[in-house]
């Protein structure tokens, strides 16, 4: 548990007074996986970033939103402008209006949001477009597909609880009751999930070749959706080493010029 | 003070001591830090990514009938975008520079082979209020290109200034033709 | 021209503003040659990185603030706006967001010296109590910063905390109502939560200075506890201490920027990722850190209105400490009992807050009551006699010569200064 970590003093004294009257957490916690984000240098993996996209874009975007993403913040996994700008010429967005006061669709540009499922009418196209939470909750049977943008920093487990979600989809276990229309899966708390399991072998061809398993799929994926939760990561890493040593370095000076002026004080 | 005293004895610099470079190094490590620190203020304040990406502009011609003009919205200014007929291309085309306030060749102010768009920032080179001619309704001066009602500059129908108090011709946006049909701005 | 203030400075041009306004008279005076105890520890640090703090924390807000938006449907919206489209926005937020954290661990750590040195004694209580002032004013900025991004957590803990005021009889429910301008945390809440959010900051500032003036009248303790007898106990604040600090202040940004750049969601709730959802509660409703002991001792008892009593009288209460404490010496390090019933009680805070953090069931229910009752029996019970049964240990003669003198328990009527015991 993340908060737990917080208190490190505490910890040893309280967990042996809480072990035995924690009650057991019946949702297991989705095993690490290794990610090439992990860690003081870690990057993304771009042609796995590139791969998920594709799998997002052919498979979660039917349900899911990535509002808070624009096309053109696909130069940040690797992609040319020019790919960027067929990418979003090959799907069609609403528009704002027409000269009839009519809300009108068109080929999206590398400005234009992700498109959204069910969009909610913004014909002035102020800020981000939400979803139609009506339209979307009648098309899922009262549920919500959430939007995508923030998912691995929205759940206690991150990219390794996402990885579990899509991969911990099969049978409920002998005895188990599911309510109608949920679907069992291991990591999901409760067990109980509206979503139906989104990733099957050989769904997608990527373009790269790489053989489109469902593990590989939800490592991409996942790796994608790291990416949209936090696309700024890779240079706010580069840049903590260069301060973190910045830093160390100053301590080491102010701490000689201390020394030379403490020098004539005897402690 | 008594181990500056015998330092400056050993290396005969009365003036620069180990010290003082030590502390010279300290300040210069520090500032460029806090130099560094004020970038990153001074960059957010800068145009952020999506006002940047919304920086270009495309213009349907299909609808702008010979004669006429429409003003589109580009970075916040008004673009001023007339189908000219061939009187008034050919009136633009045959001014003597000399009588130019500001001498510019029609030539120069159009795309090459569509001498009938052009294509202009309205914004008076006085003191920036929009001129007035692209509604049919609208007075366009003695030149028949844009008048401007807040203290009468004019423009002939290449948006250059044909009648003070403007001192320049009106700036051209960057632009390119698409297709015959279309523009794009920025 | 009677009255006007002789600038002593050599240069001109300072020295036309300093006669017309002393302020560097005054900087040279307060924090130039200002003497100060020789035998300070890095534990005297903490009050500049709080002013540090102070400062970035007012420098970056103002920056997030030309690009944030106050209103319900556009807060989450605009947060993201600054992470992902403006130039360096993620990092102005982080700072601002873990900067939070980094001004209450030092404030914190600054609290614990005064506990130990027992620098709220006489004659620096009034000090002492400004200080508490303070760290309500940072709780109140901070509770209502929490609120502006407008997640989940955000929603639901102003929900939770601001309900709490309709535990008062008669007029609990009203103030509620007052409180958030409508019926329940909406867009006049999160408004106003705006606008003093940016005020109390700059209240802030004027409460420091008070409490920095009211040091300098009655002059810093130190880890010895006793008084400054004469000029060779100090030394000029400058170069001093100013060095000192500096090396102290070095350190602190590397451990702020470790945070801010690798693990800045490290002490957050990945729930204010979620947009706030007024018809769906998260399964926990956690406040930050900083708060969790005193949400421990919330929800220890329970009654609503002994519960809400008892979590502003953990604070106010410290109010009350220069007078609680009745031991006539100053420093922990000549009271070995104080020492360490000090430190176990440190030891319960961070239980509670670890309490805090976890469901009010079971085994945590029971912790967090101990505690409860821990924190209150050692300011209520503890303290005051303490002081009179204690045997302290002999205090030196003085700061630069630190010979042994008296100690043991005063005899009771007595009226001499005790660190002048010779």
């Amino acid at each position: 548990m993340m908060r737990a970590l917080r208190f490190v003093l505490a910890g040893a004294l309280v967990a042996c007074l809480a072990a035995p009257a924690m009650a057991q957490e019946e949702t297991p916690v989705p095993p690490p996986q290794q990610w090439s984000f992990d860690g003081l240098f870690g990057t993304y993996d771009q042609a796995a970033a590139q791969r998920g996209f594709q799998v997002y874009n052919e498979v979660c975007s039917v349900c899911h939103s990535l509002e808070y993403l624009h096309y053109r913040d696909l130069t940040g996994i690797g992609l040319t402008p020019e790919q960027v700008k067929s990418i979003a010429a090959a799907i069609t967005v609403p528009q704002g209006l027409n000269d009839q006061g009519e809300p009108k669709d068109g080929p999206a540009t590398p400005a234009d949001q992700f498109k959204s499922p069910y969009p909610l009418a913004n014909p002035l196209q102020i800020g981000v477009t939400h979803t139609n939470e009506p339209a979307d909750r009648a098309a899922h049977n009262g549920a919500l597909p959430p939007d995508l943008s923030l998912m691995v920093n929205a759940r206690e487990g991150g990219a390794n609880y996402v990885y579990g979600i899509l991969t911990g989809f099969s049978d409920p276990p002998a005895g188990m009751k599911m309510m109608d229309g949920m679907n069992y899966n291991k990591y999901f708390p409760g067990h109980q999930i509206a979503m139906p399991q989104p990733l099957h072998d050989g769904q997608v061809t990527y373009a790269d070749g790489t053989n489109a398993s469902i593990d590989q799929m939800a490592h991409d994926v996942t790796t994608f959706l790291a990416w949209a939760a936090n696309p700024e990561m890779v240079e706010r890493k580069q840049m903590g080493v260069r301060w973190v040593l910045f830093f160390v370095l100053m301590t080491g000076l102010t701490y000689a010029v201390k020394r030379k002026v403490w020098a004539d004080v005897h402690h | 003070m008594a181990e500056s005293a015998a330092s400056t004895a050993q290396h005969g610099h009365p003036d620069v001591t180990r010290r003082d470079l030590l502390q010279l190094v300290t300040g210069a490590t520090a500032a460029i830090g806090v130099g560094a620190v004020a970038w990153s203020f001074v960059d957010y304040m800068n145009p952020a990514q999506d006002v940047l990406a919304l920086s270009a502009v495309d213009v349907d011609l299909t609808p702008i009938a010979e004669g006429q003009g429409i003003t589109v919205l580009w970075q916040g200014k008004p673009i001023f975008v007339r189908h000219r007929t061939p009187i008034e291309i050919k009136s633009a085309q045959d001014v003597p520079m000399a009588q130019l306030i500001e001498p510019q060749p029609d030539s120069e102010r159009v795309k090459a082979g569509h001498a009938q768009w052009i294509v202009l920032i309205g914004i008076c080179t006085h003191l920036g209020c929009v001129p007035l001619g692209n509604k049919p309704t609208d007075p366009r001066g003695d030149w028949g290109g844009w008048f401007c009602p807040c203290h009468g500059s004019q423009y002939d129908t290449s948006g250059r200034v044909r009648h003070g108090p403007a001192p320049a011709n009106l700036a051209l946006p960057g632009y390119a033709f698409e297709s015959d049909t279309k523009i794009k701005i920025g | 021209m009677a009255g006007m203030h002789k600038s002593e400075i050599s240069n001109p041009l300072i020295n036309w503003i300093d006669t017309r306004l002393p302020i560097f008279t005054m900087m040279q005076k307060e924090y130039g040659v200002f003497p100060t105890p020789k035998n300070f520890n890095y534990f005297w640090n903490f009050g500049a990185l709080a002013t540090v703090m102070l400062v970035i924390m007012i420098a970056t807000g103002i920056f997030l603030a030309m690009n944030y938006q106050p209103n319900t449907h556009l807060a989450f919206d605009s947060v993201q706006h600054i992470m992902r489209d403006v130039n360096y926005g993620w990092l102005i937020r982080y700072i601002h967001q873990n900067g939070a954290s980094m001004f209450f661990i030092v404030t914190y750590i600054h609290i614990f010296r005064g506990l130990y040195y027992g620098s709220y004694k006489a004659p620096r209580e009034l000090l002492w109590m400004i200080g508490v002032v303070i760290l309500l004013i940072m709780m109140a900025t901070a509770f209502m910063g929490y609120v502006l991004p407008w997640g989940q957590m955000s929603y639901w803990g102003a929900t939770v905390i601001t309900n709490l005021f309709s535990a008062f009889p008669i007029v609990g429910h009203p103030i509620v109502t007052w409180l958030w301008g409508g019926f329940s945390v909406d867009n006049p809440t999160l408004n106003r939560f705006f606008s003093l959010h940016y005020l109390l900051p700059f209240v802030l500032v004027g409460v420091v200075g008070l409490h920095v003036a009211a040091l300098h009248i009655v002059g810093s303790n130190n880890p010895l506890g006793i008084d400054v007898k004469s000029p060779q106990d100090t030394l000029p604040f400058h170069p001093y201490y100013t060095i000192k600090d500096s090396v102290g202040l070095c350190v602190f940004l590397g451990v702020f920027a470790a945070i801010v750049f690798f693990v800045p969601n490290m002490l957050g709730d990945p729930n204010n990722f979620i947009p706030a959802n007024p018809l769906q509660t998260p399964p926990d409703i956690v406040p930050e850190w900083y708060f969790l002991p005193y949400y421990a001792i919330l929800r220890s008892v329970p009654n609503k209105l002994l519960g809400v009593c008892m979590l502003f009288g953990s604070i106010l209460l410290l109010l009350a400490l220069p007078w609680l404490d009745t031991s006539k010496v100053r420093s922990a390090k000549f009271r070995p009992v104080y020492k360490w019933l000090l430190l176990i009680w440190v030891v319960w805070v961070i239980i509670l807050g670890w309490c805090g953090a976890h469901k009010p069931e079971g085994v945590w229910v029971i912790l967090s009551r101990i505690g409860t009752l821990w924190y209150f029996g050692h300011l209520l019970v503890v303290l005051p006699l303490l002081g009179k049964l204690e045997r302290t240990l002999p205090l030196p003669e003085s700061i630069s010569r630190p010979v042994l003198v008296g100690g043991g328990p005063l005899p009771s009527g007595a009226t001499a200064k005790p660190m002048e015991k010779a």
